[in-house]
């Protein structure tokens, strides 16, 4: 098991490579000049431009950029955006924002969607599973900037019951409603694995057993089926913590949550090859320990799982 | 009745009806007992083992066609996939030809759910959106089925640095901003002059696969030391048959999950492309392109955003529940007998 | 799911095209109601894309700040016309020399003396290449502007500047320009304090201004909030008649919207799309809406071979009849704005509404019908060819006139015509920039300040900077040039609107409306009046 773990810490470095690579190419590939644009398209005198492209180092060719990149980043300098501030210091501002609103999101979907999933599983085809179908259908076909902003409207404004939008230092209180917003569309899809992977092994063996023996139902559901039901859902959460840590661009917008996703989104449009490279790498970062989690929880939950 | 429709399933053998009809007499018997040439004992328990095997599939075939669900959205899907090959059988305006002065007006004659804000009819742009979207959303779901299942499982199965590789190969995939994929894809030279479904297609098959590898190899990872994969091989099926046959029909049911939803999000996603510029050309109609154009004025006149969502609601839930159809004949453990 | 969540933006406006100036002058502030002057008041910004220094902020964000924390020779009152701040007196006789006399006695936040000298080596500092400010080409017309500001350079002072003693200084111009004095109030004129110059970058992120407020101790949070204070050494028109005015700083101008509603927000200068039909109700009496210094367009590069010659002069008209302007306002607008009559914005003095020839810009489907078949027969529209309006669709709102419009010249016209999305104002530029558009573009202006040239010279003037469609017109700039020697700011814009004639006729682009600021407030505060530039007077909003 630990070295099962120190192998996996070992992969970062190539993919952190790979990944860097990858994102620095992908916004050197994108079209348009940076520089352009932040003239607003106003005029701007040619030394002056020539001065910002040097600066960026927009002149030169694609690998002397990326080279250069990497060299400040062995000295722990991950560049400046175009306004002049420091990345790290951007980032550490933004992420701590995210990183709650993430928690709190997935919190959501873990509890609220393996509760309903386990409810509906085991009155599969009642009157509850398919209001939670029927719900989960909403969810889904309806987009997160109308949910979010009808909510925002209804909750935030009409009813006044929370702050529509957050403010400045994001506490946790105020994060409740777009968390919740942000965790509907995940909560379908973990409902619906849940009530799947539930209604599968009621049937199994080992049920049948454990009630042979005469356990009470509720042990039953919540020792032995649960527990080898949740794979699917533990993957599923694993790979969504990290989708959410990388900010969520709608719903930061809508609650004006000061976090990555709005951050992210911004540099892309602007090229702003510092911040993407830099969001980007943490969040594969992020990835990658989210995975290992979930790869050490199999383990845990299904004994026939095992590393070496 | 079905047998000539798919002969191929249940094969026409003469001995396979008997063995049937001794099942048939076996419920009889707890009622009466019959006379004795017209239950022949020797029959009863005997395996046929003269009838060719049937496959998992053809085992679930024939569990699903007389599941009401499957029956249920079999015709919806059929009724969408028409809608899609044949908008002008189901509305009679044409969806482009659009006045300002129409603008936001509600149902009248001829228009049944009314105008957008563009003046266009609502109901002639759901119909004639439903090929856009309900290929960006099947086409989609196939990609990532394809490429994400044929790595989670491969990652999942032989593990080690195959599954080192391929799982850190999703992670890079995984964290890289769907935007900025598009923003690129959108430049090759194969799409800049010319998009169509197939540039968001591509981008969002590029994006979407490692979910999808994820949950096929948390399924695999689960199966794979499952007690029928060690009897299989002991049977002597080569390792990667037994993946083939054994493994991945019994990791199916979250793979059907989670695609029968995504399918919808795929839907979604477009309309987040278009909004954005990466999308569908403004020419090319679709449910999604429509939701994200009526969001401003949805205080006002949520019918334009309503329709839409309808339609989109109405395939995700059929396709959800073929999903469902497929995952109960595909598991044995949950089948009714 | 994770598309839905990622990708998704709301209306997050780029680059904002720029340029916002000062606040206005004191006589626009006719508050009856005197309310709490010690509470703070709350409003909307961007984060500043900049440092706050006055020749390196070009866009909105930054500029609502450093109109507040700085003050220049003149600002400009909440119509337009120019006040004195810092200026005792501007003299001319030729339009071309300037003598510049300052008040004595005003001083920087920090206490230090507002001199001369400041204002010279700010404006040295702006114009020089070495330090790399946006703004420079704003001090272009000084003389000794083309040695400092020529690549390469290590110039750092123009030869047009001259300090005569501690209140007095001079302006050379390298020819004259009647509106000089008009763009005094603009942010790249604003004096900076010595201590700018040790550390220009440092100094940007804590700026000591000599404007009505000051940044507050640790006050600019970025990305979150900027908070100012007042400044008690101002003694100019605009004192504050608040506590301070802190910007919380918003991704979408609809999130702002409901903050607004929910009276956790004070004033809002921006309703989004999503509140354009409602504001009316959702305020009552606690919304403006009025026009300021902007228009939009529609250019029509010349370089397009369809657009040349006599065919494409009868297609651009075509086109501009073919829009139905005031459909498209009351359809998408909700009667939000008015239609143009010429290429500058009714809050200007000069503005006339009667141009001879401006009838080019009224609806009429039949003569546009016509022109099109006209100039299809000197040189045929190519078969199938799309007529197309590039624009970025990352800012809220122009995807909707844009499509509408496509659909009005379609349909008016009997081709084909459609909204060619681009996703960001960077890929816009550059297509712009390399004058590689292959059809129309959106485009549009807003005032630096108050002045008709503005609108037209940077725009239409041969090899100009910001002409983007390469329209050339030997018979335009001349006209130019007569209304920039004019001895009177008067004078010199009867020969603009004069010049206005020609573009008429060339059309250049395609003048669509004059645009319109929507703002509100929230119930914590008083009466809020706007500015010509569509920016709220923040210092003379008062706490109920």
């Amino acid at each position: 098991m630990v070295m099962f773990t120190l192998r996996r810490f070992l992969q970062l470095i190539p993919v952190f490579f790979g990944a860097t690579l990858l994102v620095y190419f992908l916004v050197f590939a994108t079209p348009g000049d940076p520089i352009a644009a932040l003239s607003g398209g106003k005029p701007m005198a040619p030394a002056v431009e020539a001065a910002l492209r040097a600066q960026y180092n927009l002149d030169q060719p694609f690998w002397v950029q990326y080279g250069l990149y990497l060299k400040n980043l062995v000295t722990l300098n991950l560049g400046q955006t175009f306004s002049g501030q420091e990345v790290s210091a951007v980032i550490a501002r933004a992420y701590p924002v995210t990183a709650r609103l993430a928690i709190m999101a997935l919190a959501f979907e873990a509890i609220f969607g393996v509760f309903f999933g386990v409810i509906a599983g085991l009155r599969k085809g009642k009157l509850f599973d398919s209001t939670v179908l029927v719900a989960s259908l909403i969810v889904i076909a309806v987009p997160t900037f109308v949910l979010g902003f009808v909510l925002q409207l209804v909750v935030g404004v009409q009813l006044g019951w929370a702050r529509p939008t957050v403010s400045g230092a994001a506490p946790w209180n105020e994060l409740i409603l777009p968390a919740l917003v942000l965790g509907l569309v995940s909560l379908a899809y973990v409902i619906r694995l849940t009530r799947a992977s539930i209604s599968e092994n009621m049937n199994a063996d080992y049920v049948r057993t454990a009630t042979a023996k005469g356990l009470s139902r509720r042990r039953v559901v919540v020792v032995h089926i649960l527990r080898n039901s949740l794979i699917p859902v533990v993957t599923f959460l694993g790979a969504d913590l990290g989708a959410l840590m990388g900010g969520a661009i709608v719903t930061e917008g809508i609650f004006n949550v000061p976090g990555v996703g709005n951050l992210l989104y911004q540099a892309i449009l602007k090229g702003e090859s510092a911040t993407v490279v830099a969001v980007v790498s943490l969040l594969v970062i992020v990835f990658v320990v989210a995975n290992l989690v979930v790869d050490l929880l199999y383990a845990w939950l299904d004994p026939r799982i095992r590393y070496v | 009745m079905s047998e000539n429709l798919t002969p191929e399933t249940e094969p026409a053998q003469p001995v396979a009806p008997a063995a049937r009809q001794g099942k048939t007499s076996s419920r009889v018997i707890e009622h009466f007992v019959a006379p004795l040439e017209d239950t022949p004992l020797a029959a009863v328990d005997k395996v046929d083992n003269t009838a060719a095997p049937l496959s998992l599939w053809a085992d679930a075939w024939r569990n699903l066609r007389k599941q009401p669900l499957f029956i249920i959205s079999a015709l919806l899907i059929v009724l969408v996939v028409v809608v899609a090959g044949f908008p002008q059988w189901f509305a009679s305006v044409d969806p482009t030809s659009c006045d300002l002065a129409n603008s936001a007006e509600g149902a009248r004659a001829g228009h049944p759910l009314g105008f957008t804000l563009q003046g266009c009819d609502v109901y002639s742009r759901m119909i004639y959106g439903t090929r856009a979207s309900l290929t960006v959303g099947v086409l989609t779901t196939i990609g990532v089925l394809v490429i994400g299942g044929t790595m989670g499982a491969l990652a999942g199965y032989y593990g080690g640095w195959l599954d080192a590789i391929l799982a850190r190969l999703g992670d890079i995939f995984f964290a890289l901003p769907l935007i900025l994929g598009a923003i690129v894809i959108n430049q090759l030279p194969a799409f800049r002059d010319n998009r169509s479904v197939w540039t968001v297609v591509v981008a969002l098959v590029l994006f979407g696969w490692p979910q999808i590898a994820r949950i096929t190899r948390g399924a695999v990872l689960e199966n794979r030391n499952a007690d029928f994969v060690t009897a299989s091989k002991a049977l002597g099926l080569s390792r990667f048959s037994a993946l083939v046959r054994h493994v991945i029909p019994n990791s199916l049911a979250p793979i059907i999950v989670v695609a029968s939803i995504s399918l919808g999000t795929f839907i979604v996603a477009e309309a987040t492309l278009s909004f954005l510029g990466l999308g569908l050309p403004g020419s090319v109609m679709s449910w999604g392109n429509d939701i994200s154009a009526a969001q401003p004025q949805v205080r006002n006149n949520p019918g334009v955003l309503l329709w839409p969502a309808l339609a989109l609601s109405i395939t995700v839930l059929s396709f959800i529940m073929l999903g469902d159809a497929l995952r109960d004949a595909l598991d044995p453990k949950a089948r009714k007998r | 799911m994770r598309f839905s969540r990622t990708s998704k933006a709301l209306g997050v406006a780029a680059v904002v095209a720029m340029a916002l100036t000062a606040c206005s002058g004191g006589t626009g502030g006719n508050n009856a109601t005197t309310g709490d002057t010690t509470k703070v008041i709350t409003a909307n910004n961007t984060e500043p894309q900049n440092g706050l220094l006055p020749a390196n902020t070009n866009e909105v964000g930054g500029g609502k700040v450093m109109d507040l924390i700085f003050t220049g020779l003149v600002s400009y009152d909440a119509k337009g016309k120019i006040v004195n701040e810092l200026a005792d007196s501007i003299e001319t006789k030729d339009s071309q020399n300037y003598t510049i006399k300052i008040k004595s006695g005003e001083t920087f936040s920090d206490g230090t003396p507002v001199t001369a000298k400041n204002f010279v080596d700010a404006w040295n500092f702006g114009a020089a290449a070495v330090n790399k400010q946006l703004n420079s080409y704003f001090f272009e017309s000084i003389k000794g502007y083309d040695a400092v500001s020529a690549e390469g350079s290590t110039l750092t002072t123009m030869e047009g500047l001259k300090v005569v003693d501690d209140n007095t200084f001079t302006v050379e111009l390298a020819q004259p320009e009647s509106d000089f004095q008009l763009r005094l109030g603009y942010t790249a004129f604003y004096p900076l304090p010595e201590s700018a110059y040790k550390d220009p970058a440092a100094f940007g992120q804590n700026p000591v201004g000599n404007g009505p407020y000051k940044l507050a101790a640790d006050g600019w949070k970025h990305d979150v909030s900027i908070a100012l204070v007042p400044n008690d050494k101002y003694n100019g028109p605009r004192k504050a008649k608040n506590g301070g005015v802190t910007f919380t700083i918003f991704s979408s101008p609809d999130a702002a919207y409901t903050s607004v509603q929910s009276d956790t927000l004070d004033v809002l200068d921006q309703v989004p799309p999503s509140g354009l039909q409602n504001f009316k109700t959702d305020f009552k009496d606690r919304f403006v809406n009025q026009p300021y210094a902007g228009n939009a367009t529609m250019t029509i590069p010349s370089y397009l071979p369809e657009f040349q010659g006599e065919a494409g002069m009868m297609r651009r008209q075509a086109i501009s009849m073919a829009i139905d302007r005031q459909q498209i306002i009351d359809k998408i607008f909700y009667g939000n704005k008015k239609i143009a009559k010429d290429f500058t914005s009714p809050v200007l003095d000069g503005y006339s509404d009667s141009i001879p020839g401006n009838d080019v810009l009224t609806f009429n489907a039949a003569k546009a019908k016509d022109l099109w078949t006209k100039a299809n027969a000197i040189s045929p529209w190519p078969a199938d060819k799309v007529f197309t309006i590039t624009s970025n669709i990352d800012g809220a709102g122009n995807k909707e006139y844009i499509t509408a419009m496509a659909n009005q010249i379609a349909t008016n016209l009997g081709i084909k015509a459609e909204l060619n999305p681009v996703s960001s104002f960077k890929e816009m530029r550059a297509l712009v920039n390399k004058k590689a558009l292959t059809g129309a573009s959106r485009a549009g202006w807003q005032a630096d300040y108050p002045s008709l040239y503005n609108f037209l010279g940077p725009l239409y003037g041969t090899g100009a900077g910001s002409n983007d469609g390469n329209y050339s017109s030997a018979a335009f700039d001349s006209k130019l040039s007569e209304g920039l020697a004019a001895t009177s700011v008067e004078a010199g814009n009867k020969l603009f609107n004069q010049s206005q004639e020609i573009l008429l006729k060339d059309l250049p682009v395609v003048p669509l409306w004059y645009q319109a600021v929507q703002g509100v407030w929230s119930n914590n505060v008083n009466t809020v009046e706007f500015g010509w530039n569509g920016v709220p007077l923040y210092y003379d909003i008062t706490a109920k």
